[in-house]
């Protein structure tokens, strides 16, 4: 176990230089952002000051091995529009963003598998094609389209949700969550909703095929023989079986969830580390940029060993050092 | 009967606060990325800042410098001497001295890495020297008349509180002490910013005591916050918004003529122009926009009032000099090109292009209003004429970098000045890195006469003389074609209807200029 994951981590660590070469060949290759950032009375004397203030005169090599050389030490850069660190600006968002992504999973995973469920219990029936048919406007509905409308029914018209922003927050363990206050969870239902809205639709259509399958397995029709309860049935019997592709599932989707925040922070104004990439590469703000990818690819690296662990717990006949070898 | 009464004050009372202790809630279009005030010179940082922040000079809804912290007058050409206003208090009480101007002025050049700040604004000045505690005397190389312009945009911190502060003490507040209207409450990046009215503003008491700016740069989330009633006033309506608006009756606009012109650089200095072209493909045997004929023609085939009556559903108004007309140094003698297409065709014919040639467009699509389009407006008008037009869009990030590499043979561009003889340095003097002149000059326009007017001018410390030899630059730029003005943008607010705004030319919203009607 111990050496599955340290193999992990060790591949991880590749994967981490070779993004970072790239991003930060790929941003050199675009321009300079002094050329963005500059005062626009400024002489030429002092576009090259700024860009000799930023380093960006040396080579490209240079400017890596700098970025590299502090990397190792723990400091990614300074931003060049914030006047400070790139890990700083990302870490004080990230809270916002995994608040949402997580509400926005457990939105789905509360409705969508119930949902799923019945609808894989009775196909037949007006409710459980009306819930299909659901699923398919989650599916192709485009979320930014979604979230105005969002906004122009719950706030603008009725009034009942603030359109945009994230709410109070209180501190906890030096963490800001919003999710705790009232008006923290008044702003977050909507961007939540929208978020979730396509896990919401893919969760459905899963459960409601695994259910349809697992129904039909010999182990179910022997148990509903023997007569054991339908609630039961379901709970040890189909829930359970189909769990492993639900888990994988929405372990997966947690990081395009993540990774789709950019739409849903950018609507609603959320203050999430995914519209801080976009307004950083909008300026070409490099520290920034290559720290994000960065903590982003760590995230996924994370998320995806947390399922393979949660496998394990699910099915005992996964092995994790066994397959690893 | 007791009770009635208890329950008619504690009514009468709400009422009164509702009405008094409003709270002013803003949404702005763009993040303001810090709130250290000398790091990056943006428009967005500098809306948010100045809450906080004076200046020693402040610019009227006209976009002319006023005193600020500070009178000024001339003692000799290169001699600037500005007397602070006594008794102005920092947020934490203490007095603002010379000691905090000439600290301040000096931040500007030796902050760290800072991608440009407002060190342009201060590098002229060669000797800062305190006199008393109220004055200060600013000495200049040569003679310079933009010193109070510039100036108008250096904000005045508190030297005590900014001496060793990082970019984190300004974010955070500590370090965040002015002089201004608003204290800084809490600064959450990306999201608001909220702001505490300063009692003892030295301009008097203000209407507003919670002043929020909500960072909202989605356009229709914007108007959508606004009709929602979670905003009180929105900066930058889109134009696709704006007949809504304007129809509902339960808000109002404000809007003036931007500083902001939006023009065309044309190559006129290189034999073969990037995208130019014969029809056939084939390079042309000279670079056409040499010749002011085709320049001219270019000119006539724009229908600019089609431009700012359609495309931007009268956000704009047809311009003809670098400086829109509230500016200093817009003549107003100078107007627009005539829309001709029939005297374009003849003038193309003239210069030697009867059948015409290729060209292509270059413009950022994400950073004047609606760019790209008025781009393909623009190059349909050429097309018309013969000149068959490609556009050429791209974020603004590859394409400053592409035009100052010189990659394009017409590229639009959209400037705002405080003065047309800075403008003019910028975008049309001859490229002279020693002098400063031609930073932005993508044309490669090159005239002596020009140069010798913009010099004049800004050497020039009398502002009425100076607004003189301004004028005239103007009027040469435009009569020689140095590059195509298009139009000059409209800024519009939209608020509650029980709100007024002054609107002012350089676009910036202050809470404190916003009041009850």
């Amino acid at each position: 176990m111990l050496s599955f994951i340290l193999r992990r981590l060790v591949q991880s660590l590749l994967v981490l230089f070779v993004m970072s070469l790239l991003v930060f060949a790929g941003v050199y290759a675009i321009g300079n952002p002094v050329d963005i950032l500059i005062n626009p009375q400024a002489d030429q004397a002092e576009i090259a000051r700024a860009t000799a203030a930023l380093g960006l005169d040396l080579p490209l090599w240079r400017q890596y091995w700098n970025f590299l050389a502090g990397a190792v030490s723990g400091d990614l850069g300074r931003s060049f529009v914030s006047n400070a660190p790139a890990l700083h600006l990302i870490l004080e968002r990230m809270p916002a963003t995994l608040e949402l992504a997580l509400t926005a999973t457990l939105i789905a995973v509360v409705l969508g598998i119930p949902l799923g469920l019945w609808a894989g219990l009775r196909p037949d029936t007006a409710v459980g094609r009306l819930i299909m048919g659901g699923s398919i406007i989650g599916f192709s509905l485009p979320s930014f389209w979604v979230g105005v409308m969002l906004i122009m029914v719950f706030s603008v018209e009725l009034g009942w949700l603030p359109p945009t922003g994230r709410g109070e927050t209180v501190t906890v363990m030096g963490i800001q969550l919003s999710i705790l206050t009232w008006d923290g969870l008044r702003h977050i239902a909507m961007p939540a909703f929208n978020l979730a809205l396509f896990e919401l639709a893919l969760l459905i259509r899963l459960t409601r095929a695994g259910t349809r399958e697992a129904l039909g397995q010999d182990y179910v029709r022997f148990a509903r023989a023997k007569g054991v309860p339908m609630p039961r049935v379901l709970r040890v019997h189909v829930l359970k079986n189909i769990l492993i592709p639900i888990v994988t599932v929405v372990g997966v989707e947690f990081g395009s969830v993540i990774a789709f925040a950019v739409v849903t922070e950018t609507i609603f104004a959320w203050p999430g580390m995914g519209k801080l990439l976009i307004d950083s590469i909008s300026v070409l703000d490099r520290p920034v940029i290559v720290a994000y990818l960065l903590i982003v690819v760590l995230l996924f690296v994370l998320i995806n060993l947390i399922v393979d662990l949660a496998y394990t717990a699910l099915d005992p006949r996964v092995r994790l050092a066994g397959r690893s070898a | 009967m007791l009770k009635r009464l208890i329950i008619a004050a504690c009514a009468s009372a709400w009422t009164l606060t509702a009405v008094f202790a409003a709270d002013l809630n803003i949404g702005l279009s763009a993040d303001v990325t810090t709130f250290d005030p000398h790091f990056v010179a943006a428009q967005p940082n500098l809306t948010a800042q100045k809450h906080v922040f004076d200046t020693l000079v402040y610019v009227d809804e006209r976009g002319r410098p006023i005193p600020g912290l500070a009178t000024w007058k001339t003692t000799d050409s290169v001699t600037w001497e500005f007397t602070l206003r006594r008794g102005v208090k920092f947020h934490d009480g203490s007095e603002l001295t010379t000691d905090d101007v000439l600290f301040s002025l000096d931040r500007t050049l030796n902050i760290k890495g800072s991608p440009g700040g407002y060190a342009t604004y201060v590098r002229p000045i060669i000797a800062k020297e305190i006199v008393d505690r109220y004055t200060i005397r600013l000495k200049t190389a040569a003679p310079y008349g933009g010193v109070a312009q510039d100036l108008s945009e250096v904000q005045i911190v508190q030297k005590r509180a900014a001496q060793n502060a990082t970019g984190e003490d300004f974010d955070s507040g500590r370090a965040a002490i002015g002089t201004g209207p608003y204290k800084l409450v809490r600064f959450a990046r990306g999201s608001r910013i909220e702001l505490a009215r300063n009692d003892d503003y030295w301009r008097g008491r203000l209407p507003w005591e919670k002043v929020t700016l909500h960072i909202l740069p989605s356009d229709p989330v914007r108007t959508a916050a606004l009709l929602s009633g979670q905003l009180d006033a929105i900066e930058h309506v889109p134009t696709a918004d704006l007949a809504r608006l304007r129809k509902d009756p339960s808000l109002r606009l404000e809007q003036a003529v931007s500083w902001r012109t939006i023009f065309l650089h044309l190559d006129q200095y290189r034999e073969h122009p990037p995208g130019v072209s014969g029809k056939d493909g084939k390079a042309l045997e000279r670079n056409p926009f040499k010749d002011a004929r085709v320049r001219r023609a270019l000119s006539k085939a724009i229908n600019r009032r089609a431009i700012a009556e359609r495309v931007m559903e009268g956000l704009a108004l047809p311009a003809a000099n670098v400086v829109s007309p509230s500016v200093f140094g817009h003549d107003p003698a100078v107007k627009p090109e005539p829309y001709d297409p029939k005297g374009a065709r003849q003038l193309l014919a003239e210069a030697g292009y009867p059948d015409g040639f290729r060209v292509s467009i270059a413009t950022p699509n994400n950073r004047y209003i609606n760019d790209e389009q008025v781009a393909q407006t623009v190059a349909q008008m050429f097309s018309r004429i013969g000149i068959e037009t490609r556009v050429d869009a791209m974020p603004l990030s590859a394409y400053f970098g592409r035009a100052r590499k010189r990659d394009f043979g017409i590229a639009l561009l959209g400037w705002g000045s405080l003065a047309a003889d800075l403008a003019l340095r910028s975008l049309a003097g001859t490229t002279n890195p020693e002098k400063g002149y031609g930073t932005w000059n993508w044309s490669g326009y090159s005239n002596p006469e020009l140069d010798a007017l913009i010099e004049r001018s800004l050497a020039t410390v009398d502002p009425r003389k100076r607004e003189t030899i301004a004028r005239q630059a103007s009027a040469l730029a435009a009569r020689e074609m140095a590059f195509l003005p298009l139009h000059y943008q409209i800024v519009t607010w939209a608020m509650k209807k029980n709100l007024s705004y002054a609107a002012r030319t350089d676009e910036f919203t202050f809470a404190h200029h916003f009041k009850p009607r």
